[in-house]
């Protein structure tokens, strides 16, 4: 019989359950099919008019019911895909999960529209100050709960029926990761046998977008959306903001079996280590990187030469692309050559909050096909990083363990490690 | 894993707020008990604003303080204060071990800009068009690094040095409670040796006031301690940073270190505020550690924030306890969101490490005079909308 313990004598944590949207569709199957037919789902931007603005694309979801706000539609898109997570899973009953919460989100923020209409309810014809808003604010009651920082996870725990507190988290773009890693440590710890692991992002709207812009973060091929994410390319430019939302039911291997769930993957370990030496730019010596990717090895019991495939951050920025091929190249050294590596991120561009929760589920996808999802717009390859970037088409391979990297501003860096089976 | 269990340390704090700096400093104000807020600067809205900061005392170089928001200014000024408390500033090989939640809210706003953007885009040919023109060529391209909650974590890691790990909780008070809970939780169980945990929050903000004013959660004209706000209730914002050191008792002990109190338990919830719900989970968290709770020489810490019905019921649960003395630190330094429960476990370790409890300032007699020693110091958290927690605190040695 399989040990319900690590090497480390901790509870071993499978996946029983996952759910995904993206800007190539709703559910699993969809977006296992596009994404290894090597789709992409960035388009045009046609929420808000761009008027004005460098970068007019995104991976936006689109097909949904238009909301009022970023927050609603990030709370809608975690809803849809937790609800498929914990329908594949079968854990609980409707309305009662047997764990806690951990969600990635944006941090929410009043928005444009909500600002403007308290702005024209002041009634101040000609400059409007915040003391024109503060005057009328009282009479917008709503507005208050829908723009707390913990509405999103407090409704989505309202209906799920999450154990506990729910944790509202955010590390930038690793957040995802990071809301995965804290319900991996909780069932270590013994205190749950379950964990619902949420990332979400929905926060495609003017400012959010210029923000980034203003940062030069952005790619600006607006001509050919399709083409704009190019991870790994020698042209890349910059990143395409998408949205998304990936879920995941964590559950104790022990818990599992005993009922009986199917088991899809192994969270087997997850490295994390912070950079100190610039707000938005890596430490030029890759060490926080090199010491994340190593920490998520040594954390799964493993050593460089099992980790058979890697689910790069890949954002196609010039700077992040370059970093994590140090990263990967310091940590698997001359054997990186022949490891594949690829980026979701060429398809669904990145999904900032959700991104490190939605490439982990393809990433168990991944394993759990025996197939890798390509890098599309390869087209120029870069010498100065030399990858198998598994260009341009999916490939088999069989593949045992698996690591998925994440690293966002404020110097936060997450590495997860899976595997497809307990060992 | 109830095998493997380690006694938790509070080795390090860093507070400030209204009262000033450090914990003779509030503790010198908490002995005046003169409760007070500046009820001018925002009228009608009330703040207890910080007091004045030299940042350059723990920020030292001006390049990292303007890249920053005065609330992440005053969250990296608290955590050095706490890592120079805990003898462990500039001590890289533990810095580089060490981990660190963040309870955080979301950044500033550039009022002028927006203020610009709302007096013109209502009257533009093209709105949609005006607001994307005005935000490109207005906004700052930095302002968005002082906006990210994660940001506050990473000007730490700059300015302090802290890198083992970096977390951002984000949502209200019940950031606060879940940041110590889950540091406390992993030093516990052996996955973290040493964490830097808190928050900090600017009160002086006028898009928070409105946010908290769109659901009527602001007292307004005349201030009036935490339990004296009638029906309606109410809090008025205070501008707050708040930092602890947690340590296991053997990381700690092995580098010299003292605890200036240890840290016991912390526990949270969540309840929908149905009647009858935050009673029940008051009394849920309660019955978890109650068994801790010693007969005598205990006071309790409340994190109060004076909104109704939370603080009405909170109050009604704390007198359900016969012979607790309760004091309100919200009554003090104001109500700070995300590091009130840091804040409150901070001055339930400078209290321990007095001895003592400082007077009440509450003429509804809830707060009742406690003489004797102090051992153990329950702090609440029941948030102004959601989330409940309880930490207990007790003397080291």
């Amino acid at each position: 019989m399989t040990a319900m313990k690590d090497k480390l004598g901790r509870p071993v944590v499978v996946v029983t359950g996952l759910g995904v949207i993206t800007s190539l569709g709703a559910g699993k199957t969809d977006n296992w099919a596009k994404l290894t037919a090597g789709e992409s789902g960035i388009r045009a931007i046609t929420r808000f008019p761009t008027d004005g603005l460098k970068t007019k694309i995104a991976g936006t979801i689109d097909f949904l019911p238009p909301q009022s706000s970023a927050a609603a539609l990030t709370e809608c898109f975690a809803d849809l895909a937790a609800e498929e997570a914990i329908t594949e899973s079968g854990i609980g009953s409707r309305g009662q999960f047997p764990g806690p919460l951990f969600l990635a989100v944006p941090p929410i923020e009043l928005e444009w529209p909500q600002r403007l209409e308290v702005g024209a309810k002041s009634g101040s014809n000609d400059k409007v100050t915040y003391a024109d808003l503060m005057r009328v604010s009282d009479q917008f009651p709503a507005y208050h709960e829908r723009f707390l920082l913990s509405s999103v996870a407090d409704h989505l725990a309202e209906k799920f029926g999450t154990q506990g507190s729910p944790i509202s988290l955010s590390t930038a773009c690793a957040s995802g990761a990071s809301a995965i890693q804290l319900g991996v440590e909780a069932i270590r710890r013994g205190e749950t046998d379950a964990a619902l692991c949420i990332g979400t992002d929905g926060s495609i709207n003017p400012e959010a977008v210029i923000r980034f812009s203003l940062l030069s973060a952005l790619t600006t091929s607006n001509d050919a959306p399709q083409k704009a994410a190019r991870p790994f390319a020698k042209n890349r430019d910059g990143f395409v903001m998408a949205e998304g939302a990936g879920a995941l039911v964590l559950e104790s291997y022990e818990a599992a079996t005993a009922r009986g769930a199917r088991i899809l993957g192994v969270l087997e370990g997850c490295g994390e280590m912070a950079d100190a030496f610039h707000r938005t730019r890596s430490s030029p010596d890759g060490k926080p990187i090199i010491g994340c990717i190593a920490n998520g090895i040594k954390d799964a019991g493993l050593a460089p030469e099992d980790i058979d495939y890697v689910n790069a951050h890949g954002t196609s920025t010039p700077e992040n692309d370059k970093m994590e091929y140090l990263g990967v190249s310091a940590v698997f050294g001359e054997r990186m050559k022949n490891v594949p590596i690829s980026s979701n991120k060429s398809m669904i561009g990145h999904t900032l909050s959700a991104a490190g929760a939605v490439e982990a589920v393809f990433t168990l996808m991944t394993l759990g096909n025996q197939r890798i999802p390509p890098t599309i717009n390869y087209d120029i390859p870069d010498p100065g990083i030399p990858l198998d970037v598994v260009p341009h088409k999916a490939r088999d391979a069989r593949m045992a363990h698996a690591i998925s990297n994440s690293f966002g501003f404020g110097g936060q860096n997450v590495s997860l490690v899976m595997g497809l089976e307990p060992v | 894993m109830a095998s493997a269990q380690r006694e938790a340390w509070i080795t390090g704090i860093g507070i400030v707020s209204t009262l000033g700096e450090g914990p003779e400093a509030h503790w010198q104000k908490l002995m005046e008990a003169h409760p007070g807020a500046d009820v001018t600067t925002f009228a009608p809205f009330i703040v207890h604003p910080l007091a004045p900061i030299n940042f350059d005392a723990q920020i030292p170089k001006k390049g990292d303080q303007r890249q920053m928001e005065n609330w992440q200014r005053i969250g990296s000024y608290a955590a050095g204060l706490a890592l120079d408390s805990a003898g462990v500033k500039g001590k890289t090989e533990i810095l580089s071990r060490m981990d660190m939640i963040v309870a955080a809210g979301g950044g500033e706003r550039d009022l002028s800009v927006d203020s610009t953007i709302l007096s013109t885009v209502p009257h533009a040919a093209n709105p949609a068009a005006t607001l994307n023109e005005r935000l490109m060529g207005d906004l700052r391209p930095t302002l968005f690094l002082a906006q990210l909650s994660n940001l506050m974590a990473g000007n730490i890691s700059i300015v302090h040095g802290v890198t083992g790990s970096s977390r951002t909780f984000m949502g209200e008070e019940a950031s606060g409670v879940d940041a110590v809970r889950i540091a406390l939780s992993r030093i516990v169980a052996g996955q973290s040796d040493i964490a830097l945990v808190g928050g900090a929050y600017n009160a002086e903000r006028p898009d928070l006031l409105m946010l908290n004013d769109f659901g009527s959660f602001c007292i307004k004209d005349n201030y009036a301690p935490v339990w004296e706000r009638g029906d309606k209730g109410g809090f008025a914002l205070g501008s707050l940073g708040a930092f602890l050191v947690l340590e296991a008792r053997d990381h700690a002990e092995k580098r010299g270190a003292k605890p200036l109190a240890r840290l016991t338990a912390v526990l949270s919830d969540r309840s929908n505020r149905r009647p009858g719900d935050l009673n029940a989970s008051l009394t849920r968290l309660w019955d978890k550690l109650k068994d801790k709770v010693k007969g005598t020489g205990v006071a309790v810490l409340s994190g109060a924030t004076g909104a109704s019905p939370a603080t009405a019921e909170e109050r009604k649960f704390l007198e359900s306890h016969d012979g607790l003395a309760v004091r309100a630190t919200g009554s003090y330094v104001g109500h700070g969101m995300e590091p009130t429960f840091p804040m409150n476990v901070a001055l339930a370790t400078v209290a321990l490490g007095h001895g003592s409890l400082f007077p009440p300032a509450d003429s509804t007699g809830f707060e009742r005079p406690m003489s004797g020693p102090l051992n153990q110091v329950l702090v609440t958290s029941v948030g102004h909308w959601r989330g409940e927690g309880l930490a207990l605190v007790e003397r080291a040695g």
